[in-house]
């Protein structure tokens, strides 16, 4: 919030958090803004320069900040902030029917979730309660997988784990040290240390098909840093192999479905797409599945590998049919 | 916005929630520091172009119509403008920090930071802890299609968007009536009413090309009373009585398929024999030409020639 269009609005919203917290520190109060430190003097000043029509001493906003304690007075016709907005107050309200969506994963406690609503409506203009119940969260029935998951969680036991990855067919098994819950887009994932991939990994409750609480304490290792989900749950490693697939109009799914580096149209609704593959299986598997809907261009050496495993499934099938 | 601007709508704020009675844009010409400078015209035009900035950023001003005088008068009702006092119990807070953290792009992100910062400028503690604590939520919104599709969803205005049904080679233009936007498995949906099909229907957003265009008057657009926006972009019912495939599988091989299948017979052939359920056979011919040479499946006959067709595909 530190755009010169949104200046009043924080101003608006800095008088009043001055008035509620007197001899508020300036870098605390930064903090809360978003600002540094000479911003917010700057937008102290400003403050200063305003006030009652007549606009004499008396008239004006009184503002100090001596020894980095702010103090302000004379501000009583701005002293609450802005109702909210149908935007901000949506957006709250949106979050919180997705919490109450998921009481299991939640465990909010009583009934917070349905007074802070109530509060929130009333502190909105109108209309903020009918656009937010215009926006639906759908969330994955709980998966079987959470009871034991959060068990490790709250007792800090390492997991035994046996997980599938379909775009490999494979089930491994895998020891964890749980670390945190982390639900993207109604997805519930684990976030933990695997000690099979000696690396910080999400796993996806729904594709666990056994969880073990194993009498061993969770040890994380210290460089068990949690894993920044605002860049995406997926992330193909950039050392991955860069590859490039053409696909038909009924291929386009493999664009919304893998994270790509580049997407081009060909028109007729075909695509050119290029994206990172953990390793030739995984884009073996791939272009067998897309049949007749897709083709790998690079590298120029795995069309033929394509085609002689399509031969080699073929020829089970042409043996009895 | 200049710094000189601001303030003067700072002082112009302040100057109409001061007033008891509503001024006339003349008085508030003398009042604010700012405008005296300007002739009328200039003058004038600056007005609205302030009075709407203000609104904008959602400031009530009313416009008060004394049949006496000539000219309106304008002024901010506390009552309106003003936050209501709220407290939190510590356990709402907590509610409350974990719900502000979950957007995470698009303007949505800003408007919930905007709430939380009026909240705590009010006096309101937030807890914002939480997120650092054992649960993170998180809600993505990369369509480029979003903000103006909630936007409209908001002001119930008709949209207006080229769509690509799932398969098809060519965008066709669509018109609807927006109900609302819906969160699925990851993906985002807009439910609304088709005007060129003439019913309800739901779109991916991944799927919208260029841009969406708003036509018509906000408040035109009605959502009919207990819709269920999740059942309408919910795939169809899966039948409570799937279908079984009888699938050959190499020994040792396809570990996962193994683990997902009904029941598993050894063979003595090198090959074991596998019984999965399934709905779709296209669906489950795609799985099955993954696998390559691992798998064959035996029954039933459409799943079993959707599998050649695949790998005939692959072949060409």
């Amino acid at each position: 919030m530190s755009g010169s269009a949104d200046r009043l609005p924080r101003l608006l919203a800095l008088v009043p958090y001055l008035m509620s917290h007197p001899g508020a520190q300036l870098g605390e109060v930064a903090g809360v803004f978003g600002l540094s430190e000479k911003q917010l003097i700057d937008d102290l000043q400003l403050v200063w320069m305003c006030g009652l029509p007549g606009h004499t001493p008396g008239d004006l906003i009184d503002v100090s900040w001596d020894g980095g304690e702010i103090l302000i007075d004379n501000a009583d016709t701005i002293a609450r902030p802005l109702r909210l907005g149908i935007d901000e107050a949506s957006a709250l309200l949106v979050a919180l029917r997705m919490l109450a969506a998921m009481p299991e994963l939640a465990e909010v406690p009583g009934d917070a979730l349905p007074r802070v609503v109530a509060k929130l409506e009333r502190a909105a203009g109108e209309g903020a309660a009918a656009v937010s119940s215009q926006v639906a969260v759908d969330v994955d029935a709980t998966p079987d997988a959470l009871l034991r998951v959060r068990e490790g969680l709250t007792r800090r036991r390492r997991l035994s784990l046996r997980y599938y990855v379909p775009g490999r067919d494979e089930v491994t098994p895998r020891e964890v040290d749980p670390m945190r819950l982390v639900v993207v887009d109604g997805r519930t994932y684990l976030e933990c240390w695997c000690y099979r991939a000696e690396a910080m990994r999400l796993f996806r409750l729904d594709r666990m098909l056994g969880v073990e609480v194993l009498e061993v304490a969770a040890d994380p290792p210290a460089e068990a840093e949690p894993i920044d989900v605002a860049k995406g749950v997926f992330r193909p490693s950039p050392t991955d192999e860069l590859v490039e697939l053409e696909v038909t109009a009924a291929g386009r799914w493999v664009a919304e479905y893998y994270p790509c580096e580049e997407v081009t149209e060909l028109g007729e609704g075909r695509l050119r797409v290029a994206l990172r593959a953990r390793d030739e299986d995984w884009l073996l598997k791939l272009a067998l599945r897309l049949g007749d809907t897709g083709r790998v261009l690079s590298p120029p050496a795995m069309a033929e590998r394509v085609r002689e495993e399509a031969e080699r499934a073929l020829s089970r099938y042409a043996h009895r049919t | 916005m200049s710094r000189r601007k601001t303030e003067r709508l700072l002082n112009l704020v302040i100057c109409l929630l001061a007033t008891r009675r509503p001024l006339s844009a003349e008085q508030i010409r003398q009042a604010v520091p700012g405008y005296d400078r300007d002739g009328d015209e200039a003058f004038q035009r600056m007005f609205e172009r302030d009075k709407n900035e203000l609104r904008e950023i959602g400031i009530p001003i009313d416009v008060v119509r004394d049949p006496w005088e000539d000219e309106p008068g304008y002024r901010i009702e506390r009552q309106s403008y003003e936050l209501p006092e709220i407290t939190l119990e510590a356990d709402e807070a907590a509610v409350l920090g974990l719900a502000a953290q979950v957007w995470q792009r698009a303007s949505l992100a800003e408007a919930a930071s905007g709430a939380l910062l009026k909240l705590r400028a009010g006096g309101v503690a937030t807890d914002e802890t939480i997120g650092a604590g054992a649960l993170e939520l998180r809600l993505d919104t990369r369509d480029p299609a979003f903000p103006a599709l909630w936007d409209a969803v908001r002001d119930r205005r008709l949209v207006r968007f080229d769509y690509r049904s799932a398969g098809s080679e060519s965008v066709r233009s669509r018109t609807v009536e927006p109900w609302g936007v819906v969160s699925r498995r990851g993906r985002w949906y807009l439910a609304g009413f088709d005007r060129g099909r003439d019913a309800p229907r739901a779109f991916r957003l991944s799927r919208i090309t260029g841009q969406v265009a708003t036509v018509g008057r906000p408040g035109s657009v009605e959502v009919p009373p207990g819709v269920d926006l999740r059942a309408m972009v919910g795939f169809p019912e899966e039948p409570v009585e799937g279908r079984t495939a009888v699938i050959r599988v190499r020994e040792g091989a396809c570990e996962g398929l193994r683990q997902l299948s009904t029941a598993v017979r050894a063979g003595s052939d090198g090959w074991d024999e596998v019984e999965l359920g399934f709905t779709d056979p296209e669906r489950l011919a795609g799985w099955m030409a993954s696998l390559g040479a691992d798998v064959e499946v035996v029954e039933p006959p459409d799943a079993r020639e959707a599998v050649i067709r695949r790998l005939k595909g692959a072949l060409a």
